[in-house]
Parts: structure tokens; C-alpha cells; sequence
């Protein structure tokens, strides 16, 4: 008899504070070791790839350029996109938020004479909570990535944007599967072949019956109306092939000018998430076409907050997020506490400038959940400077709060020195190889002078750089 | 319908007003590699790639027999060429076979619209001799063929070969998961097998 499941979620309370979470989390060792083991597996596998391309910073600069073009022509772009996309027969929808863009799903999926639906991961649907509102209004969702599976039978809450069940380790996966899966194998073991294939007999019904599949999409081009997934299981094809019915729903800010622009993306991306040259499976389509895939398409654009991120000059660099989550991996902070602690869809560095921001007034102690280290803007894909963005957050929050948070919060976290020096390094040296300006290899943390203010200097980069040494003396 | 045309309007003008002093849009810099050094041996990085992902290699159409294996019951897309059905198997075309159907085949036989040498990617594009998604998808075992006029060493290179707002699929090895513990592990969803057939001219 296996251990009996206990989610991560059901010991990290979701709506408290950054700083009550994180203690929590610090003291679930087998967490811990879990995250520091899967993070650093990804860290030198990414930096390995990376390193293996010597155009990787003008690549960056290109695609943050790119992406910050796409902003400041977003309206243009997103007509464009409706446009194109419709002529290929697609249906385009617009949500300002989550319960519209729900509301429009839950429709579709009725209209098509369904009751259930599969779904490709997306964290836009997760943004929105797609799952939770389908259950109230009496419609099923089933996930169908292996690590959403994992967490969605686990009962618990998603812990990372690229692998939510990275808190789980093999065996803990084993438990779960064998507890709540009612058609796991006999005798299943903890090797992860095994695994992935007790997931691909536990969906392949499910699959090739779908009447209707919810996705996300990693790339919407304007110039052809088409949209990217990118996944490496071929539970995303299942989804987008099989069903009649498609439903994507996908940010505004997803956009890309031309077709040509996923030569930039489609390199940064795989090599910067999972660590590979390329990702197994990258589907793109256009529309409806005859005779091959889905003939009844839609497109739900989502706003959700979007466009009050976009109206902050500083702030707005976090609309060019790709989700890739190699911030997460190389964050001291988000690898000691998880992702449950952020309390938000968005965890890690990402979260800290993007839940604030997409949700004014909440999570206003997330800005301070960072000490600042610039490990996560060094390996940006699209070179967002999230210590930046948080510095520019920290001075627009309440500073009460904001103290409170870093009192308890940050300095919870960081409270054991060796450990923390650990962290920094770990992440510091992920990230090595392909580090162009002579940013420090090492950051020895010195614990007892650890002081966070509200009124920290916004430090031009260069300065930053040499604050830190000054500190490391 | 009367919300939607709405939320449309409103959507727009929330990103008008967001962007407005937000001055000129910025000119991306394109300073980015768009092929590999001239001389690099582009069919052998792709084999080296190909295999580093767990996809096996084989060399002209006679080998398309051995790539197919024990496979009794093979789907091709109606157009494959005559000439590429070799060995035992029975080659049943695609016309509008039902999931079920394929779901019963062992294997399926197609081309491909290009091959990128630096990531080990097969892209199809539904044209000559690929056929619809489905094909690729349902069986476990996918058997590629893929001409050497079709292999280009980047991505760059590549994308202009493809039917733009066709179904696209671009294949990098089986299908695989990094969920557990962040390790590549194959076979999943996808076809857990994966035979390249590369023709040298
Ligand atoms: S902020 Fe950058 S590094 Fe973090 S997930 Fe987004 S694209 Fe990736």
C-alpha cells in the first residue's frame, strides 16, 4: 500500500501572503529536494543547448525587439490576426476577461452537442480557471498532459508554468497514479517509461472519441491568421487533429507579426524551456481545412488584464513573456519555495512582475519575493528585465505592505546562508556558459546583512552590477 | 452573439488608450544567423541529431522495407509514389479511413516537406506524399522518407519551403515527456516510433 496522497496545495494556502507561504513550503523537505533536483536538471540542460548557438544574444535582442513591437502595435496586429483567421474559416471571439471568455467556451461546447472536453495545457485556461467554471456550469474538462493529468488527479494545484507536477517526484507520480487512476497497471513501477505509457493507455480512448478540445497557443501570427502549439507528448496533436471542434483561447498579447518570426521564437523557445534543440511536436494551423482536423475553429482573444499591463510603460515588458519558465529554474527563490507560495497561476520571477500586474491590488507582496540576483533577466529569452519591472513595482506598492512582506518573506527564505549561497551558485553556474558581459560567477550571500527597502535606488545596470560587488566584500 | 461585436470595440479602444504617447514602434535588429557556416555537412548533423533524439536512420529507398520492420498493415497517403512500397506489408491509402481504422494500422509511410539539420525537425505540410494529420498521429510507428533536395542545415532556411497556412506539424523524434523529474523520456501520445529514410539524390 502507497503512501496516501497529500497535494502540496492542500498544505500551502493559495490566498496566503507570499512571506506565510513560503514558510510552509520551507518546511516540506521532500519539496525542496524535489524542485532543486528537476531545476537543476533543466538549468545545465538549458545552458547546454543555449550555448551551442553563437548568435544566441542577437537572437534575444530580436526577439525582444520583436515583442516589443507587437505591443506597441497591438490593435493593428490583433485586427489583422481576426482577419486572416476568419478568411481561413475560423470564428473569432473577444473576452475582456475570464468569466466572458468562459462563458463563450462553455457555449461552443454546447452548441457542438458536448459535454466534455480534452484539453491541451495552457496557462491562459488556467489563468482563467477554465476547469473549475466548466464544473459548475455541469462540463467536464480532462487534461491530457502528463504532468496536468498528475496534478489534476493529485487534486492538487499547478507548481510550475511548464511542468506543473515538478514538485512530484517519480515515485510520489507512481502513488498517484496507482491511488487515482482507475485504470493504472498492476504492479506499476516508478520508471518513467512506465509511466508515460499508464498515461497514454489511461487517455487514448478519451482521445480518439473527443468530440471538442480546449488549447491555448504559443505564437498567433497575424500576417496568416494562424496559431502555434508547442508541446513534446502528442497529447497537444490528439487535441488539435481528432476532435470537430476546436476552442483556443489565447491572450492578445501571443501575437506575432509575421510567420517568419517563429525562426527567432522556435529557437529560443524549445532550448529554453525543456532544454532541447527542438521540442518533439510543434503544430501550426490556419482556420479550418477540409478534410484534415477540426472544421468547426475557434479563437477566443483574451484580455483578462492584459491591456492594464500594457498601459505601464515599464510594466508592459511583461507582455513578452513566452512562457518559457527558465526565470523559475534559475530563481534561489522560487526553487526553495515552489510555486505554491506565489499563490498566483504565475509563480517564479515572472509571477512576481505579472500577478501584480495583471490583478491590481493583489498580490502587492509578490515584488518582494526576489532578492534581485538578475539570474532571471540573464536567461530571458526575450530579455525581460524583471528585476526592473520589481524594482518599478516595489515603488508603486503599498510600502507598508511591501515591508512587511520583505521582513518576513524574502528574509524567511534566505534565513539559512549556506543553503541560500548554495542556491545562488547553482543558478548562477546554469546559466555560465553562454553569459556574454562579465556578470558575477559567484554571489556568496552575506545572510546577516540581508535588508530589502522600499526606497531601494532604481540602479542603472551597470551600477547594479557593482552594488553587488560592493556586497560581496 | 450582441456581447461579442461589444467586447470587440471595447478591447480595442482599452489598447489604444494603453498605448497612446507610447510613440513609434521599434525596428527589430535581424543580426541573427539565418544558416549554417558554408561547407558544414548538413546530412550528417541531421543523422547525429536525428539519433541524439532516438529517431532511427536509414539509407535509400531499398531500406524503406527493413524501416517498416514486423508492420502488417501500413497506412500511406493516396499520392505516396508507387515506387516507395516495398517490403511485406499491406499499404492501405488513406481515403477517409475512420479513427478506428487507424487506430488498427501499424504503421504509417509518408514524405516530408523539409528537414532542418540543426534540431534533427521533420516538417510535413500536408502536400505531396504526407497526407492529413491524422495519419501521422494515430499509428504507433511513423516511417519518414526524406530526399536529400529537402534537407536545409537551419530553421531559417526551412520555413519558406512550407505551405504557410496549411496544417503544419513539425516532428523533432517520437514522442516524448520531460513531466517527470524534467528527463526526456519517450513515447507518449505520439508515435513512440520514429524511422527516418533519408535518399541521396
Ligand atoms: S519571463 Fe522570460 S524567462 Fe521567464 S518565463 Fe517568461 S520568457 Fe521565460
Amino acid at each position: 500500500m502507497s503512501p496516501e496522497i497529500v497535494p502540496a496545495a492542500s498544505l500551502i494556502p493559495a490566498d496566503a501572503p507570499f512571506p506565510k507561504a513560503a514558510k510552509v513550503a520551507l518546511g516540506m523537505p521532500q519539496l525542496r529536494k524535489n524542485l532543486a533536483h528537476a531545476t537543476g536538471t533543466i538549468r545545465a540542460k538549458r545552458a547546454n543547448v543555449a550555448g551551442e548557438l553563437d548568435d544566441w544574444e542577437p537572437l534575444r535582442d530580436t526577439a525582444a525587439a520583436i515583442k516589443a513591437d507587437v505591443q506597441h502595435r497591438l490593435p493593428e496586429l490583433a485586427v489583422e490576426f481576426e482577419r486572416n483567421a476568419t478568411a481561413a474559416g475560423a470564428h473569432v471571439h473577444w473576452a475582456r476577461d475570464a468569466q466572458e471568455a468562459n462563458a463563450i467556451a462553455a457555449r461552443i461546447v454546447r452548441e457542438a452537442g458536448a459535454d466534455e472536453v480534452v484539453k491541451v495545457k495552457s496557462m491562459a485556461t488556467q489563468e482563467i480557471e477554465l476547469n473549475e467554471h466548466f464544473e459548475a456550469v455541469g462540463l467536464k474538462a480532462f487534461e491530457t498532459d502528463l504532468a496536468e493529468l498528475i496534478v489534476q488527479l493529485a487534486e492538487d494545484r499547478p507548481s510550475h508554468i511548464l511542468v506543473p507536477a515538478i514538485h512530484y517526484n517519480r515515485t510520489e507520480i507512481r502513488d498517484i497514479f496507482d491511488q487515482r487512476m482507475s485504470d493504472a497497471p498492476k504492479g506499476l513501477t516508478d520508471e518513467p517509461a512506465a509511466l508515460a505509457e499508464a498515461a497514454r493507455q489511461h487517455l487514448r480512448r478519451r482521445f480518439l472519441s473527443a468530440k471538442v478540445a480546449v488549447s491555448g497557443a504559443n505564437f498567433a501570427v497575424a500576417e496568416t491568421g494562424s496559431l502555434v502549439v508547442v508541446e513534446s507528448e502528442g497529447n497537444g496533436r490528439m487535441c488539435l487533429t481528432m476532435p470537430q471542434t476546436l476552442i483556443s483561447i489565447v491572450g492578445i498579447e501571443k501575437l506575432l507579426p509575421s510567420f517568419s518570426d517563429l525562426e527567432v521564437f522556435m529557437q529560443l523557445l524549445p532550448r529554453s524551456s525543456t532544454g532541447e534543440r527542438m521540442n518533439p511536436y510543434t503544430s501550426v494551423w490556419t482556420g479550418a481545412r477540409e478534410g484534415d482536423g477540426p472544421q468547426d475553429v475557434h479563437v477566443i482573444l483574451l484580455d483578462n488584464g492584459r491591456t492594464g499591463v500594457l498601459a505601464d510603460e515599464v510594466g508592459r515588458q511583461a507582455l513578452s513573456c513566452i512562457r518559457c519558465s527558465a526565470c523559475l529554474n534559475v530563481c534561489p527563490v522560487y526553487e526553495r519555495t515552489g510555486g505554491h507560495a506565489y499563490g498566483h497561476v504565475y509563480p517564479g520571477p515572472i509571477g512576481a512582475i505579472l500577478a501584480p500586474q495583471l490583478e491590481p491590488g493583489r498580490h502587492d507582496d509578490l515584488p518582494y519575493a526576489s532578492s534581485l540576483c538578475g539570474a532571471c533577466y540573464e536567461v530571458c529569452p526575450v530579455k525581460i528585465n524583471i528585476p526592473e519591472v520589481l524594482v518599478h513595482l516595489r515603488q508603486q506598492g503599498p510600502h507598508q505592505a511591501g515591508e512587511r512582506a520583505a521582513m518576513g518573506g524574502a528574509k524567511a527564505v534566505m534565513a539559512r546562508p549556506r543553503l541560500w549561497r548554495a542556491a545562488l551558485k547553482a543558478a548562477r553556474l546554469g546559466s555560465m556558459p553562454w553569459r556574454r558581459k562579465g556578470f558575477l560567477r559567484r554571489l556568496p550571500w552575506p545572510g546577516s546583512k540581508w535588508t530589502v527597502s522600499r526606497d531601494l535606488p532604481v540602479p542603472p545596470k551597470e551600477d547594479f552590477r557593482d552594488w553587488w560587488k560592493e556586497r560581496q566584500r | 452573439m450582441s456581447a461579442t461585436p461589444t467586447a470587440r470595440e471595447e478591447i480595442l479602444a482599452r489598447m489604444r488608450r494603453a498605448l497612446d504617447g507610447a510613440g513609434e514602434a521599434p525596428v527589430p535588429p535581424r543580426e541573427y544567423r539565418r544558416s549554417l557556416e558554408t561547407g558544414a555537412d548538413i546530412t550528417a548533423m541531421l543523422i547525429d541529431r536525428l539519433v541524439d533524439y532516438k529517431a532511427n536512420v536509414h539509407h535509400g529507398l531499398a531500406s524503406i522495407a527493413a524501416a517498416l520492420g514486423d508492420a502488417q498493415r501500413v497506412v500511406v497517403p493516396a499520392d505516396l509514389p508507387e515506387d516507395w512500397r516495398l517490403g511485406g506489408a499491406e499499404f492501405v491509402p488513406d481515403t477517409e479511413l475512420s479513427t478506428a481504422d487507424l487506430d488498427g494500422m501499424d504503421a504509417v509511410l509518408t514524405g516530408c516537406a523539409a528537414a532542418v539539420a540543426v534540431s534533427g525537425t521533420i516538417m510535413l505540410d500536408a502536400g505531396a506524399a504526407q497526407g492529413r494529420r491524422a495519419i501521422t498521429l494515430v499509428p504507433d510507428h511513423h516511417v519518414v522518407v526524406v530526399r536529400r533536395d529537402q534537407i536545409v542545415g537551419h530553421l531559417a532556411e526551412a520555413l519558406p519551403m512550407l505551405d504557410r497556412t496549411a496544417p503544419q506539424t513539425w516532428i523533432s523524434g517520437p514522442s516524448a515527456t520531460s513531466d517527470i523529474e524534467l528527463q526526456r523520456v519517450e513515447g507518449v501520445h505520439g508515435p513512440r516510433r520514429l524511422d527516418v529514410v533519408l535518399l541521396e539524390d
